[in-house]
C-alpha cells in the first residue's frame, strides 16, 4: 500500500491521507519517527538502556569480575524475586497508586511458606499456594480498603508494610528462622536449575521467530484493511536484531552456569504482563484509569474493579516474589522481605520508565530496571563496599530516575504528548 | 422517547434541580439553555449516570427506567458528549473512541478498531491527520471531534451533547451543527446543552429554558424569538441583553440580536 512500492499505485493507506503527514517509509523512516519522538521526551526505555551502558562501565573499571559470566548469571538470579514483586508495582503505579508494602508481604509469604512446609510437613505445591493465597487475600482486602473507604493507598500500605511484618514475626515464632531443605524442588528451582544450552538458543530462536511471524501477520492484516504497516525490511531487522542481542547474551551466560529456569520465569510473566496490559481491554482499562480516572468511569469501566484486579495482583507478585526469594535463601527468616527490598521493587519499576504519575509504563520496564537495580547492588558487593554505601547509591539512582520522569513528563506535555 | 418528569436533585442545602420536565422525541433536537448556574450540567449529568436525581421519573421508550451508572446509560442507549470531554490523554485517538467497548478483550482487534476509527471520523469530516497520537497531541477541536465520534459508536438512541461548539472554531462549528442535523436524519433524539443562540436557531427543532433549576418554558424554534428565548432566560423582559440591544439600537445600530456572544 506504499506509494513507493510501484510507481503506478497511487493508492494510500487509510491512516496516511491527510497531507499534512510526513511520509516515512521504511526502516529510515522507523528510526526518524524514533529520534522524533526521544526529542520530544517521550525517551520509552533508552535512559534505562544508557543508565545502564554507564553503571556497567563504571563497574566494569572498578572491578574486572563484574561483568564476567559467573556474574552476570548470578546477577540474572539474584534479580528474580525483587523484580516480580516490581512487576506488580508497575501494575499499581499505572493506576496511579502505590504499594508500600511489597517487601512485608513477600516476607509474610515467605514465612507461610516455610511453616507449612517444613513445621506442617504439607507437600511443597501446597505450602506455594497458600503463601500465594496470602497475596490474593492482602491485596483482596487492600482494595476493599481503598474502594470502599477511599484511603489513598499510600496509607493503607504503608499500615500494611507494619502490620504485615509484625504477622511474619508472628508467624515465624520464636525460632525466627526456618531452613528450606536443599533437596526440596523449589530450591533446586531457585539455585541450581539451568537451562540447558540448546534449548536456551531453542528459545532465542523461537522468541525471534514468534516477533517475526507475529509482526508479519499483523502488518499483512492491517494491509489488508487499508491501513499502513511496517514493511518487510523492518521486521526483518527488529527480529534480527532480537536474534542476535539475545544471542549473544544467552551464549555470554552459557559461558559459565548458563540461564536460569527461575530468570525464565520472570522473563515469561513479563511477557505475560505485558500482553495483559497491551493487547486486551483490561489493560487499556488500566491505562485509562491512570491517565483520567473520570473519563474512565464515563467511559463504563469499572473503576473500582479496575483498582481491585491491580491491588490483588501486585500482593500476589509480592508473594511470588517472597517463595522466589526464600528458595533463594533457602529459608525464611525475620528479616526476610525487610531493608530494602520494598525501595528496590519500587525504584525498579520507576527506573523502567514507569511514571510515579500513572498512566504510562510497561511491564519491560521492571524487567530492565530490575536489571539496573542489581547491578548497582552486585557490583557494590564486588567493591566489598558497606551496605550504608549501597543504600546511599541505590537511592540516588532512584531519585534521578524521577528526576528524569518528570522533566521527560514536562517535555511530553509543551511537545504535546501525552 | 425519553421524558422526564418531576426531576429533583438537590446538593447539600443547594436545589440545582426542582421539578424538571424535559421530553425528546425520536428524530429531534432539543436545545435546553440557561444562565451559569440553571441545572443544565446537573440535567446532563442524571441522565448520563453520574448522578441519580432525588426525585421523579424518566421514561425511555416508553418503560421507567433508573440510570445508576454511566455504563447503564449507555446500555440504555444514551451516549453523552461532556463539555470537558473526558478523553485519557495518555491514550491515543483510537483507544479513546474505544475505551470501555473494545473489539475482542482478550485479544485487542486494533486493526478492526481503527478502521472503524477512520470510518467515524471520516463521517464526520475530522481533520485528524493520524489516529495513533495520544490525545494529548490534538487541538481543542479535534478532541471534540474525537468525544463526538465516541458516542457515535454504540449506536445511541439519544445524544446529549454539552455545549459542543463552545471551543469551535467557524468551519468546525458549522461541521459539528451539519452532524446534528445528520443525527436527526437518522431519527435519533439529541439534546444539546448551549450557550449560542445563533446554534439554537440552526439545528434545534425545541428549545427548553431552565432558569434556576427549575423548567422556564419550552418554545417551538420556528416561532419564537431569540429575545423571547433571553428573556425566558433571565426571567425578565427588561433583561441586561435587551438593555444593550437598546442602547446600540438608538445609537443607529440595527442590532440583530442573533448570535449573542456567549
Amino acid at each position: 500500500m506504499k506509494t513507493t512500492d510501484s510507481p503506478t499505485v497511487v493508492t494510500v493507506a487509510t491512516d496516511l491521507q491527510d497531507e499534512r503527514l510526513q511520509a516515512r517509509d521504511g526502516l529510515r523512516g522507523a528510526v526518524a519517527a524514533l529520534l522524533d519522538r526521544a526529542r520530544s521526551g517521550d525517551l520509552g526505555m533508552v535512559p534505562v538502556a544508557v543508565g545502564l551502558v554507564v553503571i556497567w562501565t563504571v563497574l566494569q573499571i572498578l572491578n574486572p569480575v563484574f561483568l564476567s559470566s559467573a556474574n552476570l548469571v548470578n546477577l540474572t538470579m539474584e534479580s528474580v524475586p525483587v523484580g516480580v514483586m516490581a512487576l506488580g508495582i508497575v501494575c499499581v503505579l499505572l493506576v496511579g497508586q502505590i504499594d508500600l508494602s511489597v517487601g512485608s508481604v513477600s516476607g509474610l509469604s515467605a514465612a507461610v511458606l516455610a511453616v507449612l512446609f517444613i513445621g506442617q510437613d504439607l507437600p511443597v505445591w501446597g505450602a506455594i499456594l497458600a503463601a500465594l493465597l496470602v497475596g490474593v487475600v492482602v491485596g483482596w482486602l487492600y482494595s476493599q480498603i481503598f474502594n470502599r473507604f477511599g484511603v489513598p493507598s499510600f496509607v493503607i500500605t504503608l499500615a500494611g508494610l507494619l502490620g504485615f511484618l509484625g504477622m511474619q514475626l508472628y508467624v515465624l515464632g520464636t525460632k525466627g528462622s526456618i531452613n528450606l531443605p536443599f533437596d526440596s524442588g523449589l530450591v533446586n528451582f531457585a539455585q541450581l536449575a539451568f537451562v540447558p544450552p540448546w534449548l536456551s538458543y531453542v528459545f532465542v530462536v523461537v522468541a525471534a521467530g514468534v516477533l517475526f511471524v507475529s509482526g508479519f501477520l499483523h502488518a499483512r492484516e492491517r494491509r489488508t484493511a487499508g491501513l499502513s504497516a511496517r514493511s518487510l525490511p523492518v521486521l526483518v531487522t527488529r527480529s534480527a536484531a532480537l536474534l542476535v542481542g539475545l544471542g549473544l547474551v544467552v551464549w555470554y551466560l552459557n559461558q559459565t552456569r548458563g540461564v536460569g529456569w527461575m530468570f525464565v520465569l520472570f522473563v515469561a510473566l513479563v511477557l505475560i504482563m505485558h500482553y495483559l496490559l497491551s493487547r486486551t481491554k483490561w489493560g487499556k482499562a488500566v491505562y485509562a484509569v491512570g491517565g483520567n480516572t473520570e473519563a474512565a468511569r464515563r467511559a463504563g469501566i469499572n473503576v473500582k474493579a479496575v483498582y481491585s484486579s491491580v491491588f490483588v495482583l501486585c500482593s500476589t507478585f509480592a508473594a511470588v516474589g517472597g517463595v522466589l526469594a526464600a528458595a533463594r535463601l533457602a529459608a525464611a527468616n525475620q528479616s526476610s522481605g525487610t531493608g530494602d527490598v520494598n525501595l528496590n521493587a519500587i525504584a525498579a519499576a520507576v527506573i523502567g520508565g514507569t511514571s510515579l504519575f500513572g498512566g504510562r509504563g510497561s511491564a519491560f520496564g521492571a524487567l530492565l530496571g530490575m536489571i539496573v537495580i542489581q547491578s548497582i547492588s552486585s557490583g557494590l558487593t564486588l567493591l566489598n563496599l558497606d551496605s550504608s554505601i549501597r543504600f546511599a547509591v541505590t537511592g540516588a539512582v532512584l531519585l534521578l530516575a524521577v528526576i528524569v520522569d518528570s522533566v521527560s513528563r514536562r517535555s511530553r506535555t509543551s511537545h504535546g504528548r501525552a | 422517547m425519553l421524558s422526564l418528569r418531576g426531576i429533583g436533585k438537590t446538593f447539600g442545602a443547594v436545589a440545582a434541580l426542582t421539578d424538571i420536565d424535559l421530553d425528546v422525541a425520536a428524530g429531534q433536537v432539543v436545545a435546553v439553555v440557561g444562565d451559569n448556574g440553571a441545572g443544565k450540567s446537573t440535567l446532563v449529568k442524571i441522565l448520563s449516570g453520574v448522578h441519580r436525581p432525588d426525585s421523579g421519573a424518566i421514561t425511555f421508550e416508553s418503560r421507567v427506567v433508573d440510570i445508576p451508572t454511566p455504563a447503564a446509560a449507555h446500555r440504555l442507549g444514551i451516549a453523552t458528549v461532556f463539555q470537558d470531554l473526558a478523553l485519557c490523554e495518555n491514550l491515543n485517538v483510537v483507544e479513546n473512541l474505544f475505551l470501555g467497548q473494545e473489539l475482542r478483550p482478550l485479544r485487542l482487534n486494533t486493526v478492526a478498531m481503527e478502521t472503524r476509527s477512520w470510518e467515524l471520523l471520516r463521517r464526520l469530516s475530522a481533520k485528524i491527520p493520524t489516529v495513533r497520537v495520544p490525545v494529548a497531541a490534538l487541538s481543542g477541536g479535534q478532541r471534540q471531534t474525537v468525544a463526538i465520534a465516541r458516542s457515535l459508536l454504540g449506536n445511541p438512541k439519544i445524544i446529549i451533547l454539552d455545549e459542543p461548539t463552545a471551543a469551535l472554531g467557524v468551519a468546525q462549528t458549522a461541521e459539528v451543527l451539519n452532524l446534528v442535523e445528520r443525527l436527526r436524519e437518522n431519527g435519533l433524539g439529541v439534546i444539546m446543552i448551549t450557550h449560542n443562540m445563533a446554534d439554537v436557531k440552526a439545528v434545534a427543532d425545541v428549545v427548553a429554558v431552565l432558569r434556576l433549576g427549575r423548567n422556564n418554558g419550552l418554545f417551538d424554534v420556528k416561532d419564537v424569538s431569540t429575545d423571547d428565548i433571553v428573556a425566558a432566560i433571565t426571567g425578565a423582559r427588561d433583561n441586561v441583553v435587551a438593555q444593550r440591544a437598546a442602547r446600540r439600537g438608538e445609537a443607529g445600530n440595527v442590532a440583530a440580536e442573533e448570535g449573542l456572544p456567549s
